[in-house]
């Protein structure tokens, strides 16, 4: 990359992180209020009359499916708001004026949306010690390429979901109507074992579930899916999502008339 | 050198509409160069393709020699915009704006931040860089988006209406610093309304109609095409002669607007001493005069009228 690209990659990253630094109490608050429900509701009060799940006390099992929902949700929303906004002001005109590639631009929103990202995973994780005495770390080399990998993924997918939007409402139904049922689903607050025959298969397909429980292997050593199909689906998936963002770019879909 | 060379730009819109149906144009360096026409005309549209904000449909630009299609990186590096309408991030202060501006062509952010206190200075917007720009007057904004196209210092400014919606004051010192920074070597392209605005500041100009280019030349070629012009004069009356009703003005048209102001169409050849001469023989003194309208925005009217009369096939 040459020091050109680097500067304006560099100045993409600041912005978009000035960005949801500045609207702190929208951006990293809520975060840490709805964890906060989820541990009281599901871990405390429902959790004790659970028990066990995946040979864990359950508050234990879901906190790394709740961070991991954090993660997917603040980095898809944080890239999917931030650049429909600089469509929707024209201010990604001061981009597309400039020599600055596709390839940079991505780089910088997504390193935005990771950034947020990781910072909101700190605040939940800190959360959850509230709630769960000991916080184990079984592989802090999965945990955190699972990070890295799941961020840059929903980044790329909220950067997707931005270019084709015409509309606030067009950012909103992916994470609606998409995103959250593959979360919820995704072996957040249940391992895929429970679930009846067909429906255990059918849940492979949902790609989420390969990141809760490569995360989940990376803090308690306990997984659903073997780790190594998990991380090769999340690459695989971010691969073909950067092209695509790529592609979108390049051709100026939903930015150059 | 030229600064801008375009040759057979066409833009067809996805909806079928042709905004630029194949124009050529050339832009000398160092030139100040208006570039004229009526709304929808598609000046905005070749703007547009030169900042490579729109996608042409055929045709080649070169901006300093550097090719559109070929070697985009280096023709944007070339080009400072400043666009018709407000389109920085409202939420971010002053400074923020103008240093990333810079950051995307590729200036390490303390010489960003150095140039920032620069031009801001020169555009008297430094006291105000710690601002959010929704706080900035509309005077305050355009200013601010002269500053933001000048932060990685471009050889080619292109201005889209700069000074629509500004006040005469501040209007004046835009073109004031527009001239001081043509003649330090900018090439300046300058789309606007105010015909006044081109005929103050620009040498040459192009005037496009229903994105054709009816005309590219130089003003003072342009302005000597004009044969008649209307002149307004403001009379004092002297004893004897109770109102203008009663002048006579020979081989002229004229027109009395009230008891004291009169307007005088003269034609090239017949010069302006013969309406004075008779004027003084009519113990009329003349207080003051002026052009009844632009002359500039005369020939623009003409022209863009005569390009749609109807043909006799069309008729």
């Amino acid at each position: 990359m040459s020091s050109i690209s680097f500067i304006a990659l560099k100045t993409i990253w600041i912005k978009e992180c000035t960005r949801f630094l500045r609207i702190w109490v929208q951006t990293l608050v809520p975060p840490a209020i709805t964890m906060t429900l989820y541990f009281v509701i599901f871990g405390s009060i429902v959790g004790e009359r659970i028990g066990d799940m995946g040979g864990r006390p359950y508050m234990e099992f879901i906190v790394p499916g709740l961070i991991m929902m954090s993660i997917i949700t603040n980095s898809y929303s944080n890239v999917a708001s931030s650049f429909f906004s600089a469509k929707f002001q024209r201010n990604i005109e001061e981009m597309l004026v400039a020599p600055v590639s596709p390839a940079v631009i991505i780089g910088g929103y997504v390193g935005g949306g990771l950034a947020r990202a990781l910072i909101v995973a700190i605040i939940v994780t800190c959360v959850s010690f509230l709630f769960v005495e000991n916080v184990s770390i079984h592989h802090a080399g999965i945990l955190v390429l699972t990070v890295i990998l799941t961020s840059t993924l929903f980044s790329l997918g909220g950067l997707i979901n931005a270019i084709h939007a015409k509309t606030f409402d067009d950012i909103s139904i992916v994470p609606t109507f998409v995103l959250t049922p593959l979360t919820y689903l995704g072996g957040v607050f249940f391992s895929i074992q429970l679930l009846p025959g067909i429906w255990e298969q059918v849940a492979q397909a949902n790609p989420v579930l390969y990141m809760v429980n490569a995360f989940r292997y990376g803090f308690l050593g306990v997984s659903d899916v073997n780790v190594g199909v998990a991380l090769a689906v999340i690459i695989g998936f971010n691969l073909v999502l950067f092209t695509l963002a790529f592609t979108l770019l390049k051709r100026g879909a939903g930015i150059r008339s | 050198m030229k600064a801008l060379s375009i040759r057979g730009l066409k833009k067809t819109y996805k909806g079928g509409h042709e905004a630029l149906k194949g124009i050529d144009l050339d832009v000398e360096e160092g030139d100040f160069f208006a570039l004229l026409g009526p709304n929808g005309a598609g000046k905005s549209t070749t703007i547009g393709i030169i900042s490579s904000l729109v996608n042409k449909s055929s045709g080649t630009v070169n901006v300093f020699g550097y090719d559109l299609d070929t070697q985009l990186v280096d023709l944007k590096r070339q080009i400072g915009l400043v666009p018709q309408e407000f389109n920085f991030n409202q939420f971010e202060t002053v400074q923020q704006i103008v240093v990333n501006q810079a950051g995307y062509y590729g200036v390490p952010r303390e010489l960003a931040k150095q140039r920032a206190e620069k031009y801001l200075k020169q555009l008297s917007l430094w006291d105000k860089r710690d601002s959010p720009a929704r706080m900035l007057s509309g005077g305050m904004k355009r200013r601010l988006m002269i500053a933001r196209a000048l932060l990685h210092e471009p050889k080619l400014l292109i201005l889209d209406e700069p000074t629509a919606g500004v006040d005469i004051e501040l209007r004046r010192s835009m073109w004031d610093y527009l001239e001081t920074i043509n003649k330090q070597g900018i090439t300046i392209i300058l789309t606007t309304h105010y015909l006044e605005e081109a005929e103050t500041l620009c040498r040459n100009i192009g005037i496009i109609d229903h994105g054709t280019i009816i005309e590219n030349t130089s003003i003072k070629r342009l302005l000597a095409t004009l044969n008649m012009e209307t002149f307004v004069f403001d009379l004092a009356v002297s004893e004897g002669q109770s109102s203008t009703a009663n002048l006579t003005l020979e081989s002229f048209t004229w027109r009395a607007l009230d008891d004291h102001t009169i307007e005088v169409d003269v034609e090239k050849s017949q010069g302006l001493n013969r309406v004075f001469e008779q004027l003084s023989a009519q113990h009329v003194t003349v207080l003051s005069m002026r052009n009844k309208a632009n002359r500039l925005e005369e020939l623009f009217v003409n022209l863009v009228e005569k390009g749609r009369k109807p043909t006799a096939a069309e008729a």
